[in-house]
């Protein structure tokens, strides 16, 4: 058997995590600098895993299957197809990032930063977990063990609502865990009554269920998928638990943990319930442009910036999901690189905003101003990405935007005209977020705003330049994706719409 | 062999310790109360046990045996401290751990 | 089909490298933008050498083109794949035809001038780094815009394009006016790009693909309908580059720019990227008649109304940008016309580039001799302090008005005639157009550089140095014998764009050289007129009420006031009850719940007495319950 790299990767985070909380009191420096490495040496083999898997080239690698729960047929089994491996790389390589920029948070308040990294390190594993699963129930484990270090890392290291926020967002994510909980065991019961109780993904794809149960079963997993990911109307907890929670877990809470509810959505809604999809897709469609435009133009009436870059994410997270239900090669392909854009793109938007709000304290836009006088880089930065974040042609967002966009039109061309409308607002929330902080006669206040320091510049630097190569080279990694992609379109039993005119497409 | 007789005596020594708990107030009664109600029920299991003519029953009962030394064991330091610190062992006395 | 792409052929030789067009500036710009401020002192110079290495290869490069065949012209340069997902595969390449090599030379050759002119004007500055690091980010951009061979390629040089007219417009942040006018750019650019955006995604649906070579080819065999849809795509987003009604509102405002933006930008390229786009899709708008009259329509409406905005601006730089859009829609409508008017729509295009850049370097110039005064109501009388701004600015006037022989007499004499030709109404449009153009230039010109003094007392012109005055001779020598050149030297414009862009010709009603007699009659009563007006009458110092049409053209015939009514206002209202909605409607809603469960649980724990005896009953109660429930129902 070959190397085990998804549970070298699943183990090494988590064995981090363990290490960093066992470090005596007072040596919070080397606490920090060991979750760092774990991050680094995670992300390393990541990669190493990454250009692994694309030399080897087979549709589905890294398998490892072991039994864990027998009477019910639970495995420890994992394996990576084009999606899973660019989420789990993707995971990976952000983490280290986050870590560096959670360098100061814990110290305004006092706290210890052991459990903070522990807990951030710990979250990774879960993630990894979960996009590297191969098994219905160890999915669902880690998809709801998840909440626990994150409820922590935004109960005790957030704002002044910090509680009222954890809470929320655990309350929200238990609801759909609970209902996702019941569709599991139905599903479950579907393979008993198949022949053999199992929960590996491959025997439960390769099962014939009746519609009406499909419909049931679906609409349990969407239920959860949609709040974690999350989709209008399921998303209000999103918007508080970002304000919250320190920006870099904020940023990792809407970068990273929420894409297990869209990777949820395409990994195993759409090739389990493929009747179902079909069915529903339309409803999908329709609340994924209200989530389009809606989370944009909430995103313009806020006043608290982190709170508008949550509701850029619900804007976003309603792409990636049009995208998945649009039922079309460029429009999945599209919204699993969207995933990963939108990780890039919004972790680093976050971190940049937090920056700023650490060096004034206020997290009103209406308290800042000018600032790109003093801090040439940061306000630079800030536009750089939100420039990301409006999809600008050119850089990484704009490729998996257009094709989720073109996507779509090949098959709901109402849906996608009125998403395109969420690029002009796009454009609208980014500038007045600039201009309201950035430009501007300076103020009294921002009069000596430091410039960006140079751990914060190490910590923006890899993220513009992993944006301005996806957008310039994307093909590499659109292919992993869309190799993974293609076999679930194939399940659900979609194929793209042809050109009208034949011949054109030579 | 009939098993009626000790069943009626199981259902008995149950009764009062079921009544014991309940008018009892002193803490260490209710205690002995309880013990008598889960030697009440070992009677039971063993009647069974060898009414059905297996042991499931006389296992479960040492299984009962053994997890009444433990909750013994807490439950009398548990008694004892309250005692030291409140000079008292009534049970009405100690309502004040909900919310 | 009308563009004939089947002759394309890969290029070899000395046209293998035309990525460098782009690639120099691109480098240019990161260098300055990146480099940090220890290129601070050489970022002036760097910025201008890199587009003049530009211009250099891409003369290089015309001369090569014109020494080939007509047919053998065009060359292609593929680059690399971009992506390929299912049917849809786009691949970065670069196709460079007679269009686009005359477009290379006006960026490269137009925006090196005005490199050159800026390092004279932005001397004063602290922030030169970045501005010459946009300048370069922007001329790489729109030679992406005019080389790309698909649509998708051309779309990022369109977005690009538009980010640096953004950086460009609020370069001076710290302003407010500044900040606010870049931004309106932007998203008005935006609408703009959700056209193109829709096109493109159409192009895709129907003909699997947007590379130029595919698409055109294959236009006749798409559906009317289809094709008359992505036409009108395409218009809306050339509308918003090239400040097109309705999407016109943003130019005036970008004047907040500094003056050798507004040259580059907003006068002499991007702002006719719009027209390249069209006259681009050709084979798309030749099976698209009802697309066609749409650009002939919004070119007309926008002429006469940048025209008549022109009019009343008493801001030297809004009176100009009014006429931009003007000499734009005179384009557009060129463009409409079809094969008949396109060649003279590029023509127009690069005589404008001249002559409007040559205009704007000169406002520039007595901007810089005044203070940054903008108000030509306080200018007067300079042709003596500033000679040489004053004879080149001259020149501008009398190409701008169309005075034989200089260039705009040429290239709008062209598009009149091709207007009549298409339609009565186009062409008188054009026509009134024409005297309008005259009326207000004149205006201009007699405003500031004739009558008395009306200067602040702070004033005290002079002329601008050397570095400053030679781009304005450079443009000035061009906008007197570009036209001519262009349309005579070596076979002229029209044979070097008709493989691109075919050839047609509408025979008119009456002879040629009379209606050029026509549209002459026409200017030089717009020069009378404006001459009675401003030159035999005093200039008042603070502007009159006006009637109510002076009223209408100050406030840009209220295009702003309807965007605020029917977009801005709705939107914030929108904005605000969705905030509303959210808090108290969505949100109340959640939090409504959680409120209901805590209060019910604050009623429930009383049943919690802490009573161990009370417990004990109630598990006993329990039992019981439980062991009578399974007595009835007998479970087996």
């Amino acid at each position: 058997m070959s190397f085990p790299w998804l549970t070298t990767l699943i183990v090494l985070p988590a064995l981090g995590a363990v290490l960093t909380a066992l470090v005596p009191a007072g040596m919070e420096l080397v606490a920090k600098r060991l979750a760092l490495g774990a991050g680094l040496v995670t992300a390393a083999l990541a990669i190493v895993a990454g250009i692994d898997f694309v030399v080897v080239g087979d549709p589905v690698q890294f398998t490892e299957q072991y039994t864990w729960i027998e009477s019910f047929g639970v495995h420890w089994a994992l394996g990576a197809d084009g999606i899973r491996i660019t989420m789990v790389v993707l995971t990976a390589v952000i983490t280290p990032v986050v870590l560096l920029a959670m360098w100061r948070e814990a110290e305004p308040e006092g706290r210890s930063p052991k459990p903070f990294f522990a807990m951030l390190l710990l979250l990774e594993a879960m993630v990894i977990g979960a996009f590297a699963a191969q098994d219905l129930l160890l999915f669902y484990v880690l998809f709801e063990a998840m909440l626990i270090p994150m409820y922590f890392l935004i109960g005790m290291y957030g704002g002044p609502k910090r509680q009222y926020a954890a809470v929320k967002f655990l309350l929200y994510n238990l609801l759909g865990g609970l209902i996702m909980l019941a569709a599991v065991i139905g599903i479950y019961v579907e393979s008993v009554q198949a022949g053999e109780g199992t929960f590996l993904l491959s025997d439960l794809i390769a099962l014939d269920i009746a519609t009406d149960t499909q419909r049931w079963l679906f609409l349990g997993f969407m239920f959860a998928f949609a709040i974690k990911a999350p989709l209008w109307p399921f998303h209000t907890w999103l918007p508080d638990a970002a304000a919250e929670a320190t920006p870099s877990n904020a940023a990792y809470l809407s970068g990273i943990v929420d894409k297990v509810g869209t990777f949820g959505m395409i990994a195993l809604c759409l090739p389990l319930f493929p009747a179902a999809v079909q069915e529903f897709a339309p409803a999908i469609v329709v609340l994924a442009v209200i989530s389009i435009l809606y989370g944009a133009l909430l995103a313009i009436g806020q006043t608290d910036i982190k709170r508008l870059i949550a509701y850029t994410s619900i804007s976003h997270f309603g792409f990636i999901v049009l995208g998945i239900f649009a039922l079309t090669s460029q429009a999945g392909t599209g919204a699993t690189l969207y995933m990963v854009n939108h990780a890039l793109a919004t972790v680093a938007l976050f971190l940049v905003a937090g920056f700023m709000i650490s060096r004034r304290g206020s997290r009103l836009w209406s308290d800042y101003g000018g600032v790109q006088k003093p801090a040439p880089v940061l306000s630079g930065s800030l536009l750089f990405f939100g420039l990301a974040g409006l999809a600008l042609p050119g850089l990484a967002t704009f490729v998996s935007e257009f094709m989720v966009l073109v996507g779509t039109f090949s098959r709901y061309r109402v849906a996608a005209v009125f998403a395109t409308v969420g690029i002009i607002l796009a454009a609208l929330y980014i500038l007045l977020l600039y201009q309201r902080t950035m430009t501007g006669p300076v103020r009294a206040e921002t009069q000596a705003f430091p410039d960006l320091r140079r751990r914060e510049r190490i910590i923006v630097a890899p993220l513009a330049a992993a944006i301005i190569a996806i957008g310039f080279f994307p093909k590499p990694l659109i292919d992993v994706i869309d190799d993974g992609v293609q076999p679930i379109l194939t399940e659900v039993g979609e194929s793209d719409p042809t050109p009208l005119v034949e011949g054109g497409s030579e | 062999m009939s098993p009626t007789a000790y069943l009626v005596l199981a259902s008995l020594l149950f009764a009062i310790g079921g009544v014991g708990v309940l008018v009892r107030r002193n803490a260490l009664i209710a205690f002995m109360s309880i013990e008598l109600m889960l030697n009440a029920c070992n009677l039971a299991f063993v009647t069974f046990a060898r009414m059905h003519g297996n042991i499931d029953g006389q296992i479960i009962a040492f299984f009962v045996m053994v997890i009444a030394a433990a909750e013994v064991v807490v439950g009398l330091a548990i008694i004892v401290m309250i005692f030291r610190t409140r000079r008292s062992a009534s049970v009405d006395d100690e309502s004040l751990l909900k919310l | 089909m009308l563009t004939q792409l089947e002759s394309v052929q890969p290029a070899e030789g000395v046209f293998a490298a035309s990525w460098l067009l782009i690639l120099l500036p691109l480098v240019g710009a990161a260098v300055l933008l990146l480099g940090g401020r220890r290129l601070d002192r050489i970022a002036p110079v760097l910025g201008t050498v890199m587009p003049a290495l530009s211009f250099g290869y891409a003369l290089v490069l015309f001369a090569a083109m014109a020494g080939r065949g007509a047919d053998e012209r065009a060359v292609s340069v593929s680059l690399w794949d971009w992506f390929a997902v299912g049917q849809y595969e786009v691949s970065v390449g670069l196709l460079l035809d007679q269009l686009s090599m005359a477009f290379v030379l006006l960026i490269t050759g137009v925006g090196s001038v005005i490199h050159l002119y800026s390092i004279g004007y932005m001397a004063d500055d602290d922030r030169q780094r970045r501005f010459f690091g946009y300048l370069n980010l922007f001329v790489a951009a729109m030679l992406l815009l005019v080389l790309a061979d698909d649509f998708l390629i051309l779309y990022i040089g369109w977005e690009g394009v538009g980010l640096a007219s953004y950086l460009l417009i609020g370069f001076w942040q710290h302003k407010n006016s500044a900040a606010v006018a870049a931004k309106k750019a932007f998203v008005v650019n935006r609408v703009g790009d959700a056209g193109m955006s829709l096109a493109i995604m159409s192009m895709f649906v129907v003909f699997g693909t947007t590379a130029f070579a595919a698409v055109f080819p294959a236009a006749a065999e798409a559906s009317e309908g289809w094709l008359v849809a992505i036409g009108l795509f395409l218009l809306l987003g050339a509308c918003g580059k090239s400040a097109q009604f309705p999407l016109q509102s943003w130019l005036l405002d970008a004047m907040e720019g500094p003056t050798p933006v507004s040259a580059l930008i907003h006068a002499a390229t991007m702002v006719t990227a719009g027209v390249y786009l069209i006259v681009r899709a050709a084979d798309i708008y030749a099976g698209a008649p009802a697309a066609r009259t749409a650009v002939v329509i919004v070119g007309t409406i926008t002429l006469l109304m940048g025209a008549i905005i022109g009019t009343a601006k008493d801001d030297i730089k809004k009176a100009l940008a009014g006429s931009t859009m003007s000499q734009i829609g005179y384009m557009m409508l060129a463009a409409g016309i079809g094969p008949a008017g396109y060649a003279f729509a590029i023509f127009h295009l690069l005589t404008h580039g001249f002559f409007k850049a040559n205009l704007f370097l000169g406002a520039g110039s007595v901007m810089h001799g005044m203070n940054d005064e903008v108000d030509m109501r306080r200018y007067g009388a300079l042709r003596a302090a500033m000679p040489v701004t004053f004879i080149t600015f001259a020149a501008g006037y009398l190409a701008i008005i169309g005075v034989p022989p200089f260039a705009g007499f040429f290239s709008k004499d062209r598009i009149i005639e091709a207007a009549f030709g298409e339609h009565f109404v186009y062409g008188l449009a054009a026509l009134i157009g024409a005297g309008i153009t005259a009326f207000y230039m004149t205006r201009v010109l007699l405003m500031t550089f004739f009558g008395e003094k009306r200067w602040r007392e702070d004033a005290h012109p002079h002329e601008s140095p050397q570095v400053m005055t030679v781009p304005l001779w450079i443009l000035g020598a061009l906008s007197v014998v570009g036209g001519f050149a262009l349309l005579y030297l070596g076979g002229g414009i029209v044979d070097w764009l008709e493989p691109v862009t075919g050839e047609e010709h509408h025979e008119l009603a009456i002879p040629a050289a009379a209606l050029t007699a026509i549209i002459i009659a026409v200017v030089a009563a717009g020069i009378a007129t404006g001459w009675l007006i401003f030159g035999r009458q005093r200039v008042p110092a603070t502007a009159p009420a006006g009637s109510f049409v002076t009223v209408a053209a100050r406030k840009d015939l209220y295009g702003d006031a309807v965007n605020e009514a029917v977009f801005m206002r709705p939107g914030q209202y929108l904005t605000r009850s969705l905030v509303y909605v959210e808090n108290k409607g969505l949100d109340g809603a959640v939090g409504g719940t959680a409120a209901g469960f805590g209060g019910l649980s604050a009623r429930m724990r009383r049943i919690q007495t802490g009573f161990v005896r009370s417990y004990a009953l109630s598990m006993l109660a329990g039992a019981a319950a439980v062991v009578v429930a399974m007595l009835l129902v007998r479970l087996p």
